[in-house]
């Protein structure tokens, strides 16, 4: 019983993290309703600029702030390249158009570097309670994720920007009228998604190896915890994440690893079907 | 002569919002009936309670005697009800010919494609289409699309007609050709129910008039009876222009 | 009458010249191209009829292709029916699940059924892989006595590229039957605007469901005859999200929601492909160039081929579809 608390509160710490990528994709869905679908290539990348900073001499958590700085810019050259014409045309369009910047960015990931498995050589210690040790990677990704969510709270709700972002997200037409510029928004909103798909994928990496391919796990998890979290919803990203993590510290113990990924789509497609707004929507309107 | 349409107590909620509240009237065969309030008042919300877009939170909707309550749309508008939107709803890549068509093929008599272009043609002539049969749906300019919303309707066969602001938008000749067009289709012995702002319009076309406000029943009656109604002129009071022209055209 | 309208014979005349290319001098090579090329046809023109018609993507369309290829080879390897029944008997199969599957993600709109559709094809993949009668994660070998019945080995490569062939054709027909009846009308209507579909009487849950339902039979006839002729089926080629994904880039080069754009735009990426993996940089690249053809389409020429040509020739919308 305790071994599966331990699996519990890992799963927890790891959740954060999934709850980090997932507030990258519903910052862009909820500000522009467009899905990213280049989301796991990005955390992809994020793990790339992991392995290769701390291959020339970075500490690990010192890459943290370049990558969010460069996914920044990515994620708006991005915007330009393949979603500014896409905002207001039939969601077709947009999937089609992310989805194809995906195809491209993992394609020369395979041609590059093919299906190797990468493993980023660092370690902290842990922190031992009886039996259990849980890992000093996972505890510190954790606190990350926490320090950054709580950076971009400070963003949205105490700067001037980060209120713009959410009147567009509110209200495109409305903050237009009084004088928000748009497209601007539009663009950084969608580089603070990449931004922190990003940093979230050099989280992972700290903590587990990766291929080329691993993206589509890691996007997949982060449509499961929206969905669960509820769209457009920053803080139900998080709670949604460490609602994931939770079973995967459930199931961990008991179920071959290839069933997850079975299990958590099952849940997504689920969810979609019984509970369209999310799950934190059932809870708020049984407030009302 | 029988109610083609019978609302009684219809209520819906959304989350804290009391869009309409206990509303009933009826719509007698044959005549244009008027849905006329202050902006806000749940006029377009009761027109999705009746088509089936939401499912009303309390009280039923009897279509010819059949309730249609919660019905999904589709089938209500097999059942008859056609209806045009505040917003026009075009299928933009298609031409007026195919829109109309679209209409014909899934409304009341469910016709096959053959002859459901006979009356798609016929429906987009009468509403004064004839020279854009083959022109897309999306390039018609809004008067147009609003011509095309109610052919559309039209050409589904209807035996209620719901036109939600079908004036909006239009400049005087167009607004008055409109009329004409409303009139021709109560010819045709098709019931109409029917938003609309503009005061002098909607006091000239319905044989009876009901008003909203804040999603309840406010009056009903003649258009001479409900202008002068002192509750009615009061709820217009807060749109001046409104009570102006209710009390002066009449 | 359907005979008077061009397009009828134009489909006959693609089908002929499948039919008689490689006979002339007996071209193996030819027919291998050949036959790669109508299994992109089939699966990008059924793709179509969702994407095309209603505007709803099913990113994993290639699980029926590898379902359908699961229960012909199940079925003529375990249980010894004829190839032909046990073709047509997965298409059935898949058609009815999909049926199932369809119950539950068609109520999703645009985006989440695309991701749903994904989900299904990863999860029965994963579920296959785990399935022991249909030898999980290794797959299931055919023993070349199966192609005994259809004349041997050599005979039967001709014979499957033939049914093939004809299924190719069938899919052409069969997208091209439903766009100019009353259910294809429908069917774009949803596409177009699906909420005022509904309101003007389109059956859309019926509607969708069928479409779905009848975009899956035919892939998964051809899964059977093309994982028969390999005589080796297992789930990482079975359920190959690249395979979909191609066809998804064939049905956008060639033009969504015309018969013709996914023939096009198949032979179209085949020359492409040809070329790409003879040159020695570009053979890592092909899913580089398919995203970028793709992107390319979704940005300057969201009707594809096709829609460029109907918008320089507008006369041929009367003979191509």
């Amino acid at each position: 019983m305790i071994g599966l608390l331990a699996s519990i509160v890992d799963g927890l710490l790891v959740g954060s993290v999934y709850g980090l990528a997932a507030m990258g994709i519903t910052l862009i869905w909820g500000v522009m309703d467009i899905i990213n679908l280049t989301h796991g290539a990005m955390i992809v990348a994020g793990m790339f600029a992991l392995y290769f900073l701390v291959g020339i001499g970075v500490p690990a958590y010192a890459a943290l702030p370049p990558v969010l700085v460069v996914g920044l810019m990515i994620g708006v050259a991005l915007y330009w390249i393949a979603v500014h014409r896409m905002v207001g045309r039939p969601p077709l369009m947009s999937l089609l158009s992310t989805f194809a910047v995906n195809l491209v960015l993992i394609g020369l990931g395979t041609a590059l570097w093919g299906t190797v498995l990468f493993n980023v050589q660092f370690s902290l210690p842990g922190f031992t309670l009886g039996r259990y040790t849980f890992p000093g990677t996972h505890l510190m990704a954790a606190a990350l994720t926490a320090v950054i969510a709580g950076l971009l709270y400070l963003f949205l709700y105490r700067t001037r920007t980060g209120k713009s972002v959410r009147a567009v997200a509110a209200n495109r037409e409305a903050a237009e009228l009084v004088g928000i510029p748009t497209t601007q928004v539009l663009s950084l909103a969608f580089g603070l998604g990449v931004a922190l798909a990003g940093v979230s994928g050099t989280l992972i990496a700290t903590m587990f190896p990766f291929t080329v391919l691993a993206g589509d796990a890691y996007q997949l998890k982060s449509f499961v915890v929206i969905v669960l979290g509820g769209i457009g919803n920053p803080t139900g990203a998080l709670i949604g994440g460490l609602a994931l993590g939770l079973l995967e510290g459930l199931l961990t113990p008991f179920v071959p690893v290839s069933w997850t990924l079975v299990i958590e789509f099952v849940l997504f497609v689920v969810v979609l079907i019984a509970v369209p707004g999310g799950l934190l929507t059932l809870a708020r309107s049984r407030r009302t | 002569m029988s109610a083609v349409l019978a609302v009684e107590r219809l209520s819906k909620r959304f989350g804290g919002l009391m869009a309409v509240n206990q509303l009933s009237f009826t719509v007698e065969e044959h005549e244009i009936l008027g849905l006329i309030g202050p902006n806000g008042a749940g006029k377009s919300t009761v027109f999705n309670l009746v088509n089936g877009v939401f499912p009303p939170s309390q009280g039923t909707v009897h279509f010819r005697g059949a309730d249609i309550t919660g019905m999904q749309p589709f089938r209500v508008a097999r059942a008859g009800l056609a209806r045009t939107h505040q917003i026009v709803q075009p299928l933009t890549e298609m031409t007026v010919l195919e829109n109309c068509i679209v209409g014909a093929c899934f409304g009341r008599e469910n016709l096959p494609l053959g002859k459901a272009r006979a009356t798609a043609r016929e429906a987009a002539v009468f509403v004064g289409l004839e020279q854009r049969l083959d022109t897309p749906a999306g390039q018609l300019t809004i008067a147009g699309k609003k011509r095309l919303e109610l052919a559309r309707a039209l050409a589904a066969e209807p035996t209620l007609l719901l036109l939600d602001e079908v004036l909006a938008g239009l400049n005087p000749t167009e607004v008055t050709h409109m009329i004409g067009v409303i009139r021709r289709i109560r010819e045709r012995g098709i019931t109409i129910l029917m938003i609309e702002h503009l005061m002098h319009a909607i006091m000239s076309l319905s044989d009876r008039i009901v008003v909203l406000n804040s999603g309840q029943l406010l009056a009903t009656g003649t258009p001479q009876e409900v202008a002068n109604d002192p509750a009615v002129i009061e709820a217009y009071l807060g749109d001046p222009k409104l009570a102006e022209q209710l009390q002066g055209d009449g | 009458m359907i005979f008077r309208r061009p397009f009828f014979w134009i489909i006959g005349l693609v089908m002929l010249v499948f039919a008689v290319a490689p006979l002339l001098g007996n071209d193996v090579q030819l027919r291998e191209s050949l036959l790669l090329a109508a299994v992109y046809i089939i699966l990008a023109s059924n793709l179509n009829i969702m994407l095309g018609y209603t505007g709803y993507v099913n990113f994993g369309c290639i699980v029926f292709f590898g379902l359908g290829g699961y229960f012909c080879v199940y079925l003529m390897g375990t249980l010894g029916w004829g190839l032909a029944i046990a073709a047509i008997a997965g298409g059935f199969a898949v058609s009815f699940l999909a049926f199932l599957f369809g119950l539950g993600i068609l109520r999703l709109r645009g985006a989440y059924f695309a991701l749903a559709t994904i989900g299904v094809n990863e999860g029965v993949q994963a579920f296959v892989s785990n399935f022991d009668p249909w030898g999980g994660s290794t797959g299931i070998y055919l023993s070349t006595e199966l192609f005994q019945p259809l004349g041997g080995p050599a005979r039967a490569l001709w014979v499957i590229y033939y049914l093939l062939v004809a299924v190719m054709g069938i899919s052409l027909y069969l997208s091209y039957f439903i766009k100019v009846s009353k259910f294809g009308l429908g069917l774009l209507a949803i596409g177009q605007n699906e909420d005022a579909a509904a309101v003007l009487g389109v059956p859309t849950p019926r509607y969708k469901a069928l479409a779905y339902c009848a975009s899956a039979f035919l892939p998964a006839v051809a899964g059977g005859l093309y994982f028969f002729k390999g005589a080796f089926i297992q789930p990482t080629d079975a359920f190959d999200l690249q395979f979909s994904t191609e066809a998804i880039v064939i049905a956008m080069l060639g033009g969504q929601g015309t018969v013709f754009g996914p023939a096009l735009g198949a032979y179209l990426y085949e020359e492409l492909r040809g070329w790409l993996l003879t040159s020695e940089t570009f053979s890592n690249f092909q899913l580089v160039i398919a995203g970028a053809l793709l992107l390319v389409i979704v940005l300057f020429a969201p009707g594809g081929l096709m829609g460029w040509l109907y918008g320089r020739w507008p006369r041929l919308r009367k003979i191509l579809e």
